[in-house]
């Protein structure tokens, strides 16, 4: 009953390709907004911000630009972490090079870079597919954390070998650094994650979605039918590298506040694999929902034990979570390739028929 | 370019103009397998052509040489009065020339709608950036192809499964959404590889109406491949016959029947 379509009928095609063709649907939407922008900001500890707001948004803008290349363009990469690295570094340089520059314009710049490097490393993609491929990001991995390491002019010649975010100041407000507020942070990064899923929602559902998606599905067909393979494919990383070194960017400046170059190592790359895959490839709302599963079960892991008057060690705890997460990786890979987010689906198409099934 | 034959108009009355396309001498080979060896015939402008003969006879590699799939070592292309240099598929397909699949290739990911729309990625130029921000161009761009999308939907007769996955679908609806999205893309020259292959005599029979619909009302020019005899030789205007790689015979439906080498290599001779 409660997700009735009938009787919404389109009148347009451009009611009909609105964003929200059903009404429920955008309804369901606004009160996540409203959430997300007012009632958890009034209500969220120090504790909630640091261990589950921010990290859950940034993630979640990771996986999104992993999922524009893996999940619709069907282009496996396993460099994510470095180009993530890029985007902290290009970001950190912009910072320092130039104070005055606003904060929120350094962090879109910063992707600019990452952009340009996942386009150089996308190349192979137009030789090599699947595994191969993802061999071949694996050598940026590998390479661009190397850089980070070697080449002392990304990390101003500091003698730990780090990055240390300074305070940044936005609009009279201090947005990065050891002044800022978690707040003021959060904000910060629901903006731009905001702005950069919509602007990923408008690519995918548009013809540049359905030409990463025309190339995934059947690549052969694509070219035949007009898809210049090259060029869709190295958009894909473009716009793929963009939003991963956003998230890169504010990974260091909104969350961690300082980087050393194994912080962008493999494991980071893996674990926003996981969110794309436990969330659902080819989905928006997946790595939202991969996100919040991958970085609250930790949490709750530490927590719940707790409250419940059990005392377990916290290595215990690390390694209940690894074994949890790779049992759902695996549980997701046999049962429900498309995550999480394709049981939303699910769900969704029984609510809209429930409880008259016929 | 050879003398252009006269136009004439067929016994239905369908207009067939000039050449549209003229393939000369050619060869195709992979590896030490000689694929097709120096074939040559034309394309009129209006007409249906039909490629026919046994398995293995070249004529899905004759049709991967049209749409620029393959390369053939010798000969050349003529589209449209001049020669075609060596081109991407995708290339090919921006000229105007569109295809189905012997086994549908269709993007199973997708709606029906949006595989049909994927057709008219090739008329869609609005820049990445409208495309973002879903404004002006893009949008503008999205609905008019829409409503192209939508009349090719009416005219083959989809509606009802429009916002279906492909991948839910019979396979006699998928080869007819593939040829949806090959009409899509508004070609010059279509190519239909095999179109009724496993399909039941009504299924058929809906597929010949579709053709000889699309041919009629858009003027499209058409060359198939096809198995079904009675098919080939209801439908087209002229059939090349291939076999083992050579051209066994061309020309009216009539004029094939009738000829030795043809009924020898693929009617069949009768043995008494």
């Amino acid at each position: 009953m409660l997700y009735r379509t009938a009787g919404q009928f389109k009148t347009s095609y451009r009611a009909d390709q609105a964003l929200f063709p059903v009404r429920q649907d955008a309804f369901l939407l606004g009160i996540i907004l409203i959430f997300a922008w007012a009632v958890l900001p009034l209500t969220a500890s120090e504790f909630a911000y640091q261990t589950l707001l921010i990290p859950v948004l940034i993630y979640a803008l990771a996986a999104l630009g992993l999922n524009i290349l893996t999940g619709y363009a069907g282009q496996l990469s396993l460099g994510t972490g470095a180009f993530m690295g890029v985007g902290a570094y290009a970001c950190y340089k912009l910072i320092t090079i130039f104070p005055e520059i606003n904060m929120a314009v350094a962090v879109l710049l910063s992707g600019l870079f990452s952009a340009a490097v996942g386009v150089l490393f996308g190349l192979p993609s137009l030789r090599i597919k699947g595994f191969y491929l993802a061999i071949a990001t694996l050598a940026a991995q590998f390479f661009l954390v190397w850089l980070f390491e070697k080449w002392g002019w990304l990390y101003n010649y500091n003698a730990s070998g780090a990055i240390q975010v300074p305070n940044v100041e936005m609009f009279g407000i201090w947005v990065a650094g050891p002044l800022a507020t978690s707040t003021a942070q959060y904000y910060f990064v629901l903006g731009i994650v905001t702005l950069l899923t919509l602007v990923a929602i408008n690519l995918t559902r548009g013809s540049a979605g359905r030409t990463w998606k025309a190339v995934r599905d059947m690549d052969i067909a694509a070219e035949l039918i007009g898809i210049n393979l090259m060029k869709a494919k190295l958009y894909a990383f473009a716009i793929s590298s963009y939003i991963v070194g956003v998230a890169g960017a504010l990974f260091v400046f909104m969350w961690r506040g300082a980087a050393e170059p194994n912080l962008f190592d493999i494991d980071l790359s893996f674990r926003v694999l996981f969110i794309a895959i436990i969330g659902g490839l080819g989905s928006i709302l997946g790595n939202y929902l991969g996100a919040i599963l991958i970085v609250a079960l930790p949490v709750l892991l530490n927590t719940v034990p707790d409250a419940l008057g059990l005392t377990i060690k916290s290595a215990t705890v690390e390694h209940v979570n690894v074994i949890i997460v790779g049992c759902l990786i695996i549980f997701f890979l046999i049962v429900e390739p498309h995550g999480l987010a394709r049981l939303w689906q699910l769900i969704r198409e029984k609510l809209m028929l429930w409880p008259f099934p016929h | 370019m050879k003398d252009t034959p006269a136009p004439y108009t067929t016994p239905d009355g369908r207009q067939i103009g000039g050449v549209l396309m003229e393939l000369r001498n050619i060869t195709l080979r992979f590896g030490g397998v000689e694929a097709i060896k120096d074939i040559s015939f034309d394309i009129r402008e209006g007409e249906i052509r039909a490629i026919i003969g046994p398995n293995g006879a070249g004529k899905s590699s004759m049709l991967n040489v049209i749409s620029g799939f393959y390369h053939p070592q010798v000969g050349e292309v003529w589209f449209r009065g001049a020669k075609r240099p060596a081109m991407k598929p995708y290339e090919v397909a921006r000229q105007g020339v569109a295809r189905t699949f012997q086994n549908i290739a269709l993007f199973d990911g997708m709606s029906v709608l949006d595989n049909i729309m994927t057709g008219r990625l090739t008329h869609m130029k609005a820049s990445l950036l409208s495309q973002a921000i879903w404004w002006g161009a893009a949008e503008r761009e999205e609905i008019a192809n829409r409503e192209r999308v939508e009349k090719i939907i009416d005219f083959l007769e989809i509606q009802h499964i429009r916002k279906t996955p492909v991948g839910r679908l019979p396979y006699g609806l998928k080869k007819r959404v593939e040829l949806a999205r090959a009409l899509a893309a508004e070609p010059m020259l279509l190519l239909l590889d095999e179109p009724m292959a496993g399909m039941n005599v009504e299924e058929k029979e809906d597929m010949c109406r579709f053709v000889l619909d699309v041919n009629d009302e858009f003027g499209t020019t058409i060359v198939l491949i096809e198995h079904d005899m009675g098919v080939v030789m209801d439908l087209s205007d002229r059939v090349v016959v291939m076999d083992y790689g050579k051209k066994i015979g061309d020309g009216t439906p009539s004029e094939v029947r009738a000829n030795p080498a043809v009924i020898d290599a693929y009617l069949g001779v009768a043995h008494d």
